[in-house]
């Protein structure tokens, strides 16, 4: 089966109920996107799917009707997204395991809601686990990157 | 008379001594020194000033043997090299170098001791030495115990130093210029005249000549890195999906696997079948192993898949199957057999007591999982004369030698090469996945194994923080606390660990009352005694070890003393302080929350007090008790460490050890069941998540003369503050972790 992944067309041959994760993972070798839990517990595998977080762990691929972004399509070391750059810039990650996931899951809900209260910070960003703790500026991090957002 | 002063000269003391004793400084280029790793790759032109710096001419090589783990370890290595050495972060790169003695943990030694880190006294000082040299022996490379930093605040800035001096000698020789006359900056020796001589070109020059060892530190004024706010070697990496964690280890030719071990830890798997694998696409092998089966597939699910067809029986568990049982066993453990040590007694407690209005309590504290979010994983490839293997691990020289006993082979031939970590807090501290991934791979010879614990396994093996209880007795007079008798009894998670180090712990437990012996008060009569449980489930260190348990039994309790004296807790704490530097740190979250300041009717503001690693670390937490339940809003915290060395990754590892002891606290526990572990995956034990997050304020001391880390320092007290908070609030006293099982929280 066929699939785009960061604007890349890649043929692949797997089961069709083999999740989205490990075809990224250890079929094409794509690794920004995370292992965590398999359950959708953690959000450390959060990619796009036409621009909506999905849990890739929960999505078979055979499933997938759209394009995927991982995190290596949303911006590069060179080109950061406007929300990798707030990350930069509040220095959010400890560990840094699961900032892939938070950040794929804040770029796609700044998508929807351009202006979010806290409040609906606190709801978008609580099904990705950080064990590190460094929620506070997640939080930091998430209005910052709204405000650059939209300045554009 | 500035304290900078004081330090560089004693950090030249501890110097010279290093020198004299050839392990650390004295190796530029000295053939003849095994000790020095970075000669065995040495070549012609490389300059290998220890075995922290490399210089030759295509760059400049900091080695920093701390195991990242997220704790920001390989910044702060690289800062206190690149300060002394004159360099910009961005001139240099980075390794964790190769496993070896001359990275052995200096600062490790001083919390293994039965002193209290304040007691300067001759006995204290002179067996934190031996244990140094302990150490030193055993060349135990570690990351733990918060000592990162105090291990290498002296020691790294003297490895930049030394080098620095000796490519200041390597331009003297060159140009006939006084060394005197250089100076040195941005990766340069800048001449007289404004010229710059490149390091990297100077660099087989100074590979040439002897090394200069006579070096002192700069004074903190002149520091530009240390303390200062700068940008996270590893931010944009990790801000990018970049950064390569053990578990994204890829090679040509690799093979992926899992594993299901007897869930009942340490008891072995006596039989299976795996009938239902045949034919499954990518399985390439069944893996039957004393201790369970693994499966090698073509790609990680496809091992994880067939591992659930596999039907498996397994033998019972070496400890109670129900968790009741491991409660009895607790509560049966106050006796005069299982006291392990009676650690302090001031005054006279039992005296005290007699006849006086005792106040009682009893105190518990459940198993609780590591968890970190990168599941356990190892890349191991086994030749017939060569063993590699690619994992983050805190114990780096453990697992070769582990492994060379496993395979019967040398240790040199076992290479270790250290990931960054996503994540550990204590569990890479044990080797299941090395000892899996290692005896999988020694069944496809040559071929590399990727071995990678799904989230339920990891859960299953892991090595949970101690269970324990405590029981309080105390008493009040005109208005204060006057006795105070603490009875701990715990399992002992450094002697389960030490055990399977196979390096028994001999004495008593420092970690069992860790946190509360060692509390920093006056009070009359005051007692701790630690009581050992014998082994029930397997149990390791757990970030901040004992003092997770013991702070919150010591601090809950102390906070029912003074309630019960109808005294203010935090005044009463200010009034029973005995040490100025948790005096001040009592003072600081006292003026940063604006303690007793005006508060709502369903509000309230608790406060703990708890030294553990050294550092004194005092917390406000201030709740709301809403309809809906316990709201967490407001979390101040005030830590002495003598010297924050890197301000921006303090701020995060502070409120993330509060983040952590709050979240654990609340939500989460393991029990079990049928001898296995209830909770297999984030849903029933999670810890905090976002929308619970308090907001945070950090503020770091540096008063001590003594540089400290702080990875644990902050979780200790987080429980007991929380829990005194909600007593303040709501008049119920939580005496259980974890509190959800008797309030709610929104």
């Amino acid at each position: 089966m066929k699939l785009t992944v960061n604007g890349t067309e890649h043929e692949i041959d797997v089961e069709e109920d083999m999740p989205l994760l490990w075809v990224l993972r250890d079929e094409l070798g794509i690794t920004g996107v995370k292992y965590g839990c398999g359950i959708a517990q953690c959000g450390a595998c959060t990619v796009h799917v036409d621009g909506v977080a999905v849990r890739a762990c929960q999505l078979a691929v055979g499933d997938l009707s759209g394009e995927v972004t991982t995190i290596e399509g949303l911006g590069t070391p060179e080109t950061l997204h406007a929300v990798q750059e707030a990350w930069v810039a509040h220095q959010v990650a400890q560990c840094g395991y699961c900032q892939s996931g938070q950040i794929m899951q804040a770029a796609s809900f700044l998508d929807l809601n351009a202006a979010p209260s806290d409040d609906q910070i606190d709801a978008a960003m609580s099904g990705n686990l950080c064990r590190c703790g460094t929620y506070p500026r997640i939080r930091a991090a998430i209005k910052t990157a709204a405000a650059k957002l939209q300045e554009v | 008379m500035g304290r900078g002063k004081t330090i560089a000269r004693r950090s030249f003391l501890i110097g010279s001594a290093a020198i004299l004793g050839g392990v650390a400084f004295g190796t530029y280029l000295v053939k003849r020194d095994p000790e020095n790793p970075l000669l065995a790759d040495a070549v012609a032109g490389d300059a290998v000033f220890n075995p922290w710096v490399r210089i030759n001419a295509s760059g400049i090589t900091l080695v920093t043997p701390h195991t990242d783990l997220g704790q920001g370890a390989t910044a702060m290595q690289a800062m206190l090299i690149a300060e002394e050495l004159d360099v910009e972060l961005e001139q240099i790169t980075t390794t964790p170098g190769v496993p070896s003695a001359a990275y052995y943990n200096t600062a490790l030694a001083a919390e293994a001791v039965p002193f209290r880190s304040n007691d300067d006294g001759f006995s204290a000082t002179a067996m934190r030495g031996t244990m140094g040299a302990v150490m030193k022996v055993l060349g135990a490379q570690v990351t733990g115990g918060s000592t990162a930093v105090p291990d290498s605040f002296d020691k790294l800035r003297l490895a930049g130093a030394v080098a620095r001096e000796t490519l200041k000698a390597a331009a003297a020789a060159e140009t006939g210029i006084d060394a005197a006359q250089l100076t040195t900056a941005r990766g340069a020796v800048v001449l007289p005249d404004g010229a710059r001589m490149d390091y990297t070109t100077l660099a087989a020059r100074a590979a040439q000549i002897e090394p200069v060892t006579n070096v002192s530190l700069r004074d903190p004024s002149q520091w530009r890195l240390i303390g200062k706010p700068v940008q996270r070697l590893d931010i944009i990496a990790k801000s990018t999906g970049t950064q390569i964690y053990g578990i994204d280890i890829w090679m040509e030719g690799m093979v992926h696997a899992s594993v299901r071990s007897n869930p009942r830890k340490g008891a072995p798997m006596t039989g299976f079948d795996a009938a239902r694998t045949e034919g499954m696409r990518g399985v390439q092998k069944i893996v039957g192993l004393p201790y369970g089966v693994a499966v090698i597939a073509d790609n990680t699910w496809r091992a994880f898949r067939a591992l659930e067809e596999i039907d498996i029986d397994w033998d019972i568990a070496p400890y109670p199957a129900e968790q009741a049982d491991h409660w009895v066993e607790v509560a049966a453990s106050f006796t005069k057999e299982r006291l392990d040590r009676e650690w302090r007694h001031d005054g006279d407690v039992d005296a005290a007591l007699e006849g006086a209005d005792v106040i009682t309590a009893e105190y518990r504290a459940p198993y609780v999982a590591h968890q970190p979010l990168e599941p356990l994983s190892a890349v191991v490839k086994v030749g017939a004369t060569r063993v590699d293997i690619w994992a983050a691990h805190q114990l780096p020289r453990f697992v070769q030698q582990r492994v060379a006993k496993r395979l019967d082979m040398d240790t040199e031939q076992i290479h270790l090469h250290n990931q960054f970590a996503g994540g550990s807090f204590g569990h890479r501290l044990e080797f299941d996945n090395i000892d899996v991934a290692v005896d999988v791979a020694h069944e496809v010879p040559d071929t590399p194994v990727k071995l990678t614990f799904r989230r339920e396994e990891d859960f299953a093996q892991d090595y949970n923080r101690q269970i324990g209880m405590a029981r309080g007795r105390g008493a009040h007079a005109d208005g204060k606390v006057t006795v105070l008798d603490l009875d701990i009894a715990t399992v002992s998670a450094s002697r389960s660990q030490s055990r399977r180090l196979g390096a028994p712990m001999p004495g008593p437990d420092t970690q069992i009352p860790a946190g509360a012996w060692n509390m920093r008060y006056a009070i009359p009569d005051l007692r701790v005694r630690a009581y050992a449980v014998p082994e029930l489930a397997p149990t390791s260190s757990w970030r901040s070890v004992g003092a997770s348990t013991a702070g919150f039994f010591a601090e809950g309790f102390l906070d029912e003393l003074i309630h019960a004296a109808g005294a203010d807790p935090m005044e009463e704490r200010l009034r029973l302080v005995n040490d100025d530097d948790a005096r001040r740190v009592l003072e600081a979250v006292a003026e940063m929350s604006n303690w007793g300041s005006a508060l709502g009717p369903n509000q309230g503001r608790g406060v703990a007090l708890v030294t553990s690693f050294g550092v004194p670390t005092a917390e406000v937490v201030e709740v709301t008790a809403t309809d809906a339940g316990i709201k967490v809003d407001r979390v101040w915290v005030a830590a002495e460490v003598g010297r924050v060395v890197d301000p921006v990754t303090f701020e995060n590892v502070v409120a993330g050890g509060v983040i952590w002891g709050l979240g654990h606290a609340m939500n989460s526990e393991i029990t079990y069941s049928d001898g296995m572990a209830e909770q297999d995956n984030y849903h029933m034990a999670e810890g905090m998540r976002l929308h619970q997050c308090p907001v945070i304020e950090v503020r770091g001391l540096e008063n001590s003369d003594t540089v400290r880390g702080v990875g644990e320092p902050p979780v200790p007290p987080a429980a007991p503050a929380l829990a005194n908070a909600i007593f303040a609030a709501t008049g119920t006293r939580l005496r259980e972790m974890p509190f959800f099982n008797t309030v709610d929280f929104v």
